[in-house]
């Protein structure tokens, strides 16, 4: 089948989405940005693939009786299954490539001490492997390096020890491989892979009987053409796309949040880098937009700074905001000046929680002079980016949005991380079908 | 007999207010009558006054007013005033304001004319260019020629002809009230424990929201109550606060100079109504003594031209010497062109006269005090050692 | 980078710079005498009555922001007291005095006998040569040229001017060089201006052609040095023009758009449009780069208006010599209010069918970027078109952002082209 794709490449994180020529939803990806772009867009877009054939299955699966009801525990064992033999394979490489770089000075004479110890770190990191990926296992990240890296770390100690090596030799040789390991383009055969995932499965719970194999198998069956690829986000001139397959995110973001909502006619997104305002016009097209000045002030990194200068999570920031009812008034949206200001509130006695929802209502006053500039608010609005999950950042942009413009919808979508893929995809769709 | 608390209480009242409720009284208590809005730095108010308008001073939003739509048209590279002042004007704040008059600042001032032009059609809003000669025959021919402009404006905005003896009784009055500013200003250079700039601040800027013959009795009424209240005085330095002609200090910075030890025994905090450093003639063509007292008798700033570069920064050394201050805090509100191109011209006059200096930057809407209570305490302390 | 190709017109003025450059730093020796001055309400003709060479610290400051030391006087002059908040091309100017002030042709500059402050359309003129004054104690005659405010110019504006021409300028001028002004010189300079004045408009207007054989931003720099700088009124200029308009009629002749640094014509233009403030001086070539490798070209710009705004019909008048001045002085893009800069931008995008409005926003000028935003709200309106917003400085390497600046044209060009294929198969 064709399939459209829109690949977001942002400065933090690379998403993508794949749609069908009825600008369906078939998928997402998303990944860490890394250093190689190119290796970030082909994770990313294996990614969405991946959760292409998941839909795929679904749609194989709605049309058999026998599972009906069970759809959602079958496709999630499936998945865990697919998750462990990629994670497996992921390991193989990593450790082939550690092996690889046992070398230089500081291993001489001591390569097959070395040696020995991976073979024992990765033996025991493919046998926690299963429980890692056990029904209803909790995994802290869906990253590869994130849960390799804390395993090598916890078995490579107590083996290195027994060994009688330096510890921070296993951890050198880890360092320098998994960078290798993560921008090196994705392995393919992820029908094989879902293959052996089904096998897996196969005989334990839910997956026990050709109703399922075979759907299965013919959904994987079916070719998934990469008809078109639209790249955007900022990294997007890295992308190796020619030209006209490159639209600029802000195009991408309004088409998208077009996609999600469409009655959107102003969008605002604030990111960790810039804030833009954008209007669309009923199809989805950028009717003008303004992002901030050169100057960053009042972008999701000054929270950043801010939780920081108070030592707290990003993510504590906006509930503890919540539990203000007397707003300090901040007047500094700028980083730099935001700690010295932040000082000064704490030393004349103002409570935390007060300064925080001063810091929240002048990140918000910011945008809302952005979107003044960019011709106001329109129903419906879309607000979108990392500041749009900030509960406290959403309480006052309702309300400065109510005294400034009214009655006005308010969309926000858990996933509109995905906003700029989405507009992409769309975009790929219409260079296509229209 | 007014307390200094109560006169205070009227002109912090006044002061405070971004709905200007005084002026809209003003306005309602008789049909027909007009507000002229102006901001710094210098208008002749007379005019406005002799029209039957009631001149009211616009100096932006302060550290109160919450500003989303002036951001939407100003770079961050541009000071804050005009964007408060869009805010006041486009919140409707300042609805009930018949006219505008925009005075020679600065390229962004002069452009917010432009800007208010554009935005507020039905105000009639005018650039008001002062000349930079000073000479009768050049500078002085084109002026009257301005205010005859001016007033030609002023009688279209109202209906009715401005006499030349409207002209002069206005100039008797404004002449009073620079007599009287004039006076507060040397009551606070002798005892300045008695008259905290803290309050002088906000009795100029509330001055320049009410009627002249309101502020001449308060000016009056406070000279007297700050002389008869015992206030206790401190061993605080005597500065003099330059550069702040414009966009005005948050009062809050007023107060942290003076707590961390500095009495602000001179200033050019918005002067409008200091711009002329001598009484106006009365007598002859008053349209000719206003310009000529302009050329001749007005302080030096850095929006006027000083002619003769021996000249530049006498002003501030003479007004340093005549107030008997120690110090200069030269302080400026960020992106301020006129100050801070002046500032390394004006340093170095008064490090020639052996007179000490520091400089700082603020907003109209600063929060942090803390760096300004450090800078002007380490500079009283200083000030103290030298000593 | 490799060197830039250069056409005739470009070479002749080159010339012509580098001779004044010349003139200017062997003054000793020539014993002429040396007016520093600035681009708005330049008053060259009457210099050369007077034997005066002209001298422009804006044109210096572009020297130095081209040649790429323009970043090192900045932070002299900083380092010295100026604030990092305020123009740059008087902390490169005051930046290069601490350096030993050396010309672009390596010799030291020598210091003015006389500083002409035009006051006209900016208010850091009048700072600038304060701070110069007090660094060369020389003579400055101030010509205060009042702002039209109104939108128009009137007889007491024109009658101040002639009268400070009259009674400040001449007699000053006359002073500085010892000679006599005679005002049938002045006659016949002005006719040379006009002369030339008509030739750089011709050639500003071609920007209406499709494909425009002219780009009136980046190439517009260049048609307007002649007639901004120290040669309006000399017979060089006309000489110039002529040479510049027999360029520009080849490439209409041949449908070839402007020639671009890399030496070839920019012929696939697929967006045009006007530009409104200053270029930045320090990333020109990359700058324009981003333009043409886009397919944009510039059909008209405001910048080409700051020395005059010839288009409009105003001719130096030789029959009315001093008041042409005037009138010249007053006329200047920055002394003109904003409503009638949003007239001028409409005008310009509906007359020279330009797809919309892009404002390079300078840190440096207020005079120019204070209330842009307003500016482009209005033109926006007017037209129809869309507008863009672009940020940059000057001479102030700090504030060149190129991927910034190229995210948002990007944007900008894809906005046009979504918008020009209409909505539903916008793809």
């Amino acid at each position: 089948m064709r399939c459209f794709i829109g690949i977001d490449l942002g400065s933090t994180t690379t998403k993508a989405v794949v749609m069908d020529e009825n600008t369906q939803l078939l998928g997402r990806g998303i990944t860490n940005s890394r250093s190689n772009y190119d290796t970030a867009a082909a994770v990313s877009k294996q990614e969405a693939l991946i959760d292409t054939r998941l839909t795929l299955f679904r749609r194989g699966l709605s049309a058999v009786p026998e599972v009906s009801g069970k759809v959602d525990s079958i496709l999630a064992d499936l998945e865990r299954n697919f998750r462990h033999v990629q994670f497996l394979e992921q390991l193989d490489d990593l450790e082939q490539t550690c092996v690889r770089n046992v070398k230089g000075p500081r291993y001489v004479g001591k390569e097959t001490g070395v040696n020995t110890a991976l073979a024992e770190v990765f033996k025991q990191l493919r046998q926690s492997s299963h429980a890692l990926f056990q029904p209803g296992a909790r995994r802290k990240s869906d990253f590869f390096r994130d849960l390799a890296g804390s395993d090598f770390m916890q078995f490579g100690e107590p083996v290195a020890r027994d060994a009688g090596l330096p510890f921070d030799l296993l951890v050198n040789v880890y360092d320098k491989s998994i960078i290798e390991v993560e921008n090196r383009p994705p392995a393919g055969d992820m029908e094989g892979k879902f293959l052996r995932a089904l096998e897996k499965a196969s005989g334990s719970g839910d997956i026990d009987s050709a109703s399922v194999v075979k759907p299965v198998k013919d959904a994987l069956a079916i070719p998934l053409e990469e008809t078109y690829v639209v790249g955007t986000g900022y990294g997007r001139v890295r992308l190796p796309f020619p030209k006209e397959h490159i639209r600029s995110e802000i195009l991408c973001h309004g088409l998208g949040a077009h996609m999600m909502y469409p009655d959107t006619r102003t969008v605002l997104d604030i990111g960790g880098q810039d804030t833009k305002g954008i209007q669309v016009d009923p199809q989805g097209i950028v009717e003008n937009f303004q992002m901030n000045d050169r100057c960053a002030a009042g972008c999701g990194r000054y929270l950043g700074y801010i939780a920081d200068e108070m030592n707290m999570g990003l993510h504590e920031l906006g509930p503890l905001a919540m539990k203000s009812n007397k707003t300090v008034r901040i007047n500094s949206t700028c980083t730099v000046f935001a700690g010295a200001e932040l000082r000064d509130r704490l030393a004349l006695g103002e409570k935390r929680e007060d300064i925080l929802a001063g810091l929240h209502r002048s990140i918000i006053l910011r945008a809302m002079s952005i979107l003044s500039r960019a011709g106001g608010v329109k129903d419906q609005f879309t607000f979108t980016g990392g500041v749009a999950k900030n509960e406290a950042a959403v309480r006052e942009l309702r309300k400065l949005i109510k005294e400034n413009y009214g009655d006005v919808t308010i969309n926000i979508n858990p996933d509109s991380i995905y906003t700029g893929a989405l507009g992409g995809a769309t975009f790929a769709v219409r260079a296509v079908v229209n | 007999m007014s307390s200094t608390a109560e006169i205070m209480a009227r002109c912090q009242g006044l002061f405070e207010d971004l709905n200007y409720s005084d002026a809209r009284a003003w306005k309602a208590k008789v049909p027909g009558r007009k507000v002229v809005g102006f901001l710094p730095v210098y208008v002749p108010l007379e005019m406005v006054h002799a029209a039957g308008c009631l001149p009211l001073g616009i100096f932006g939003g302060g550290d109160q007013l919450e500003v989303i739509h002036g951001d939407a048209y100003y770079q961050s590279y541009i000071c804050r005033i005009p964007r408060s002042t869009i805010e006041l004007g486009v919140t409707g704040r300042l609805d009930f304001v018949d006219g505008m008059l925009f005075p020679f600042v600065c390229d962004v001032i002069r452009n917010l004319s432009g800007i208010w032009k554009m935005m507020f059609p039905n105000v009639w809003t005018k650039f008001f260019d002062t000349p930079q000669n000073f000479d009768s025959s050049i500078g002085g021919t084109y002026y009257v020629h301005e205010l005859q402009e001016l007033r030609e404006g002023l009688e279209n905005l109202t209906g009715r002809k401005i006499t030349d003896d409207d002209l002069r009784r206005s100039i008797k009055l404004y002449n009073e009230n620079r007599r009287l500013i004039r006076e507060v200003y040397a009551f606070r250079a002798r005892e300045p424990w008695r008259a905290p700039t803290s309050e002088v601040y906000v009795i100029m800027r509330a001055g320049l929201m009410m009627e002249v013959e309101e502020h001449n009795q308060i000016l009056r009424d406070y000279m007297d109550a700050a002389a008869r209240e015992d206030r206790p005085q401190r061993d605080n330095v005597r500065v003099a606060i330059y550069g702040s002609f414009c966009e005005q200090p948050p009062l809050n910075l007023i107060k942290s100079v003076e707590m961390a030890g500095c009495y602000v025994v001179d200033d050019d905090y918005s002067l409008v109504n200091r711009f002329l450093t001598e009484d106006v003639p009365t007598d002859g063509d008053p349209l000719a003594a206003l310009a000529e007292t302009y050329l001749k008798h007005s302080v030096e700033t850095s929006c006027k031209y000083v002619p003769k570069e021996e000249d530049k920064g006498k002003f501030h050394v003479e007004s340093v010497r005549k107030s008997g201050a120690e110090g200069v805090i030269y302080a400026t509100p960020s992106f301020c062109d006129p100050a801070l191109l002046d500032r390394p011209m004006i340093a170095h006059r008064l490090t020639e006269a052996g007179i000490p200096h520091i400089n700082f930057k603020y907003a109209e809407n600063s929060g942090q005090m803390q760096p300004i209570r450090e800078q002007a305490g380490t500079f009283a302390d200083s000030l103290k050692l030298w000593s | 980078m490799s060197e830039a190709i250069k056409e005739k017109s470009m070479l002749l003025q080159k010339d012509m710079i580098s001779r004044n450059y010349e003139a200017i730093t062997s003054k000793h020796e020539t014993g002429r005498k040396v007016a520093s001055t600035f681009v708005p309400g330049n008053l060259n003709e009457l210099l050369m009555c007077f034997d005066i060479v002209n001298n422009l610290p804006e044109i210096n400051a572009i020297q130095n922001g081209m040649r790429k030391v323009s970043g090192n006087y900045i932070l002299e002059a900083e380092k010295h007291g100026h604030s990092e908040d305020v123009c740059t091309y008087v902390k490169a100017d005051i930046g290069m005095m601490g350096k030993g002030n050396i010309a672009p042709n390596g010799k030291p500059f020598p210091n003015p006998d006389v500083l002409l402050l035009s006051y006209t359309g900016c208010y850091t003129f009048m700072k600038w040569f304060e701070l110069l004054r007090e660094q060369y104690k020389c003579p400055t005659l101030m010509l205060h040229v009042p702002y039209e405010g109104d939108g128009h110019s009137t007889k007491n504006m024109r009658d101040y001017i002639v009268k400070q021409l009259k009674e400040v300028v001449i007699p000053g001028l006359e002073q500085v060089s010892g000679v006599k002004f005679d005002i049938d010189r002045l006659r016949q300079y002005l006719k040379n201006s006009a002369k030339a004045e008509d030739g750089l408009v011709w050639c500003l207007e071609q920007g209406k052609i499709k494909p425009s054989p002219i780009d009136a931003y980046f190439g517009g720099v260049y048609y307007i040095g002649p007639m901004f700088t120290a040669f309006r009124g000399t017979p060089e200029s006309i000489v110039y023009y002529e040479e510049l308009m027999k360029e520009v009629q080849a490439r209409i002749d041949n449908k070839l758009g402007p020639v671009t640094p890399d030496g070839t014509p920019f012929n696939d233009q697929k967006y045009r449009l006007v530009v409104e403030g200053p270029p930045n001086w320090t990333n020109f070539r990359e700058f324009w780069k981003m333009f043409y490798d886009e397919g944009a070209v510039v059909v008209a710009s405001s910048y080409t208006k700051v020395g005059g705004m010839y288009d409009l019909g105003f001719r130096h008048d030789p029959d009315h010599p001093l008041e042409t001045l005037a009138d010249y002085c007053l006329g200047c893009y920055t002394n003109r209010n904003l409503p009638t800069r949003v007239d001028i931008l409409a005008k310009y995008v509906e007359e020279y069918e330009a797809d919309g409005l892009l404002i390079n926003s300078i840190k440096s000028c207020n005079s120019f970027s204070a209330g842009q935003l307003m500016i482009m709200k209005e033109v926006e309106k007017r037209t129809g078109k869309p507008g863009a917003f672009i940020e940059s400085d000057l001479v102030d390497p700090r504030y060149f952002s190129a991927a910034n600046i190229k995210n948002r044209l990007e944007s900008y060009f894809q906005m046009i082209e979504q918008k020009r294929r209409g909505t539903g198969k916008a793809a």
